[in-house]
């Protein structure tokens, strides 16, 4: 399988190149939260989305979409395009069968700020003025099922859940559409809209987010003996793959190979990080066991790293554990000290800058490390972008874990 | 008490903000479905709008009834 097409709607920039700019000049998207309903609440930071998808999709189609559904099919209809497909598979334009064209697009919550929106319009202005898009608008499938009827794909719609690993997981799926022979092209990524109080509330409850409402742009922190939680963010990031045979048959250019994914679960506890990071570890073996991919092969990893405290450490113990001594030369980047946590839609982005790493042979940096903890026994990239092997076939790995103990590791190759 | 035009003219405007027609193509000839876009649950949107707007009442039963704009004008004008 290759990655032939990608697209981001990122808290960096609308697009992919804006978002891989934004990236390698260490810029930080999370901003102080102006809005009234932020006043009181104990967390007022996030990482909204650079552009507002009012500004692109036309009003009528926006109004039936949930905000999470309106950045997939934005990064979506570029990741379609950047592929080189200008039609949907079921116009005659495109010799694509879209029999053989699947959609795989995930999101951790779904549909939340409708539902929570609803609900309010059901109290204050009563039963016959809650909308009637609203159960297509926030079921979790929502931007799966609207992506796939943008590019036309019947060879299956799926999201599959698993909390902030959701993203990541939908990549792993397509990939194994493609393997099994399901599909010869899928749309695949994670979106995430939920940037609203009640979400905020819920998280910061669990002493999950970051406090630091003074200092935005230093909130998100990962690695840095300071850190002190996430900071949430919005957006989505999508990749079209395809099946080697199918990309070359049409002539396509080739960002790179996906090379496979590597599952596990932890069995640990609901909403922790398995200390030790066995978990984690197991997930690593299992890609490199199921996979025609060599550790020495493996120079780059966009971590999960999500600025708290055990997470980053646990991870960093997993990576340790699984590449031993080679990992002493691997450049690890935590890109949500810039996006924040886009939750299901951090594997898409996050796949986005894998991909683009492996392209221009350049590791994004890490920000806000002022203080590394002692614990990250590991190469950090850390202040500015580090340039990655010229030379030879190099590969990169993407991290995605999720509350329930979901551990995902995709992995791609140059070609 | 809306004159038919006056009852046509506010059903563009209502068409336009959910369907994004333009006000002058919603005709009395046009059908929702087929010529303006508005399928079965922005109709349901369609009507609750067109209820705040000309004080009537348009039971659940009657929405399928209102196959084009003409019909809409006429039950509107005849039941607010």
């Amino acid at each position: 399988m290759v990655v032939t097409g990608i697209g981001a709607f990122t808290p960096l920039g609308g697009d992919a190149a804006t978002f891989w700019e934004g990236l390698l000049a260490g810029k930080s998207g999370v901003r102080a939260l102006t809005e009234d309903w932020a006043a009181e609440l104990p967390v007022r930071i996030a990482a909204r989305v650079a552009v507002e998808p009012g500004e692109i999709l036309p009003r009528p189609l926006a109004r039936k979409l949930d905000r999470s559904a309106q950045f997939a099919l934005i990064a979506a209809r570029e990741a379609w395009k950047d592929a080189g497909y200008e039609a949907p598979a079921t116009d005659d334009a495109n010799p694509l069968a879209p029999e053989r064209l699947g959609a795989v697009i995930a999101s951790g919550i779904g549909g939340v700020t409708t539902l929570l929106d609803q609900y309010d319009v059901l109290k204050e202005q009563g039963v016959r003025k809650v909308s009637p898009h609203t159960v297509p608008m926030l079921m979790p499938n929502s931007p799966a099922a609207n992506v796939g009827l943008e590019v036309g794909a019947r060879a299956g719609v799926h999201t599959p859940v698993s909390a902030c690993a959701s993203g990541a997981e939908a990549i792993g799926y397509a990939i194994e559409m493609i393997r099994t022979g399901r599909a010869d092209v899928v749309v695949a990524g994670g979106t995430e809209a939920a940037i609203h109080p009640l979400p905020i509330v819920a998280f910061s409850n669990m002493m999950a987010m970051s406090k630091n409402n003074e200092d935005p742009e230093h909130a998100s922190r990962p690695y840095d003996k300071g850190r002190d939680g996430f900071v949430l963010g919005e957006g989505a990031g999508v990749v079209v793959l395809e099946s080697a045979e199918h990309a070359a048959a049409r002539g396509a250019r080739v960002y790179c190979e996906a090379v496979g994914q590597g599952l596990s679960s932890d069995a640990h506890h609901i909403a922790q990080p398995e200390p030790t990071g066995a978990g984690v570890a197991r997930a690593v073996d299992d890609l490199f066991a199921r996979n025609d991919l060599d550790k020495s092969e493996v120079v780059h990893v966009n971590a999960h790293a999500t600025s708290t405290p055990q997470g980053d450490t646990a991870e960093i113990k997993a990576l340790r554990r699984t590449l031993g001594e080679h990992l002493d030369h691997v450049a690890i980047s935590a890109t949500k000290s810039m996006t924040g946590h886009l939750l299901g839609g951090a594997g898409g982005i996050e796949t986005v800058a894998t991909v683009l790493a492996l392209y221009n042979r350049i590791a994004p940096p890490t920000v806000n490390v002022v203080d590394l903890d002692d614990d990250i026994d590991a190469d950090i990239v850390r202040d500015e972008a580090r340039k990655l092997p010229v030379d030879g076939r190099i590969a990169a790995l993407n991290n995605s874990f999720g509350f329930g103990g979901h551990n995902v590791v995709l992995a791609f190759r140059t070609v | 008490m809306a004159t038919r035009e006056e009852v046509l003219e506010g059903l563009a405007e209502i068409v336009n903000e959910i369907a994004g027609i333009p006000t002058e193509d919603v005709a009395l000839d046009k059908s929702f479905t087929d010529d303006l876009d508005v399928d079965s649950l922005s109709m349901v949107e369609v009507v609750v709008a067109a209820e705040e707007r000309f004080g009537a009442k348009i039971p659940d039963d009657e929405v399928k009834n209102l196959k084009t704009v003409g019909d809409a004008v006429d039950f509107i004008v005849a039941n607010a």
